[in-house]
């Protein structure tokens, strides 16, 4: 039953990342910051973890002298945030039933 | 079970709730558009005035739109209920962003307001075009049609009651077409009824009692 509930997607705030990047083609660090209304340390670890799955596409790039940090989410990423909502639902289908 | 339950249906709201909050701008202030509304029907009272009032006689309705007078003291009319309904809605919006914390000026709102300018910029161009030309029964029709054009193109960045009403706009612009000379009539109902009908829909559906 637990079947295709992924691992990377237990933490709400991964979760979180990952829905907001399933609608906006990129987003850098501040935007995701504001919308989830997490700290920097916060946000920056669990945006590393989503990175190591392969779940986000991380690009620096300057904007002026500032830095600017863009992320995207993946093929891979979006076909297992689409697998895990999947997942989600039949559960809450399944326990509706019984 | 039932917890487990109630816990991943809370999860699948929150995505719901994120996705739509990161795309699309909800600030948007009913109020605004029956202020928009509002101007536009004394502005469309003013150009009513402005047009007929040398007809004292009961005889036809003899517009004369030729003098060049009239025509500006109508584009300046026009102008002035665009200024004002802009500056009263950016006003409202951002009293209603500030209240829900939220910032005025994020992606969405950039989204949002581009879309919405580029069908409203083509149709401004060209009915200036035309006016120059002499093509002055056309321009409520033209208005209202890429006015139409523009709430269905940024329907998707914001409350989705825009496309409605965008819809609705199109319809009455090709209405309107037919019906030539009854242009400030359909303009007023455009511009005028319709914004503060959508409004108020909108001010009660997503604002009252929810501040």
């Amino acid at each position: 039953m637990i079947q295709n509930i992924n691992k990377a997607f237990e933490s709400r705030v991964r979760l979180g990342v990952m829905s907001v990047l399933m609608v906006n083609e990129k987003l850098d660090f501040n935007a995701l910051k504001e919308l989830l209304q997490l700290t920097d340390g916060n946000l920056a670890s669990h945006l590393k973890a989503l990175e190591k799955a392969g779940f986000i596409d991380v690009h620096k790039q300057f904007i002026g002298r500032k830095p600017n940090t863009q992320y995207m989410a993946t093929q891979e990423g979006k076909k297992a945030f689409l697998a895990h909502l999947e997942a989600l639902e039949n559960l809450v289908k399944k326990s509706k039933k019984s | 079970m039932m917890k487990q339950q109630q816990e991943y249906l809370n999860e699948i709201t929150e995505i719901r709730s994120l996705m739509e909050r990161s795309s699309r701008f909800l600030s948007l202030s009913g109020l605004s558009g029956v202020m928009a509304g509002v101007y536009a029907l004394l502005g469309a009272a003013f150009a009513y005035w402005t047009i007929y009032q040398n007809d004292y006689q009961l005889v036809y309705r003899r517009v004369d739109l030729g003098e060049t007078n009239t025509i500006n003291l109508l584009i300046l009319d026009a102008l002035l209920v665009l200024t004002l309904s802009l500056l009263t809605g950016l006003f409202l919006t951002h009293r209603k962003a500030k209240k829900a914390g939220a910032s005025l000026w994020d992606k969405q709102a950039r989204q949002l307001l581009i879309n919405l300018m580029i069908p409203l910029f083509t149709g401004g161009i060209l009915s200036l075009i035309l006016l120059q030309r002499g093509y002055v029964g056309i321009i409520a029709p033209l208005t209202l049609i890429f006015y139409g054009l523009a709430l269905v193109n940024v329907s998707k960045y914001t409350f989705t009651d825009v496309r409605q009403l965008g819809l609705i706009e199109i319809a009455l612009g090709l209405i309107s077409c037919v019906y030539i000379g009854y242009g400030l009539l359909f303009w007023a109902i455009g511009f005028g009824i319709l914004h503060i009908a959508y409004g108020l829909l909108m001010y009660v559906k997503y604002e009252k009692g929810k501040q």
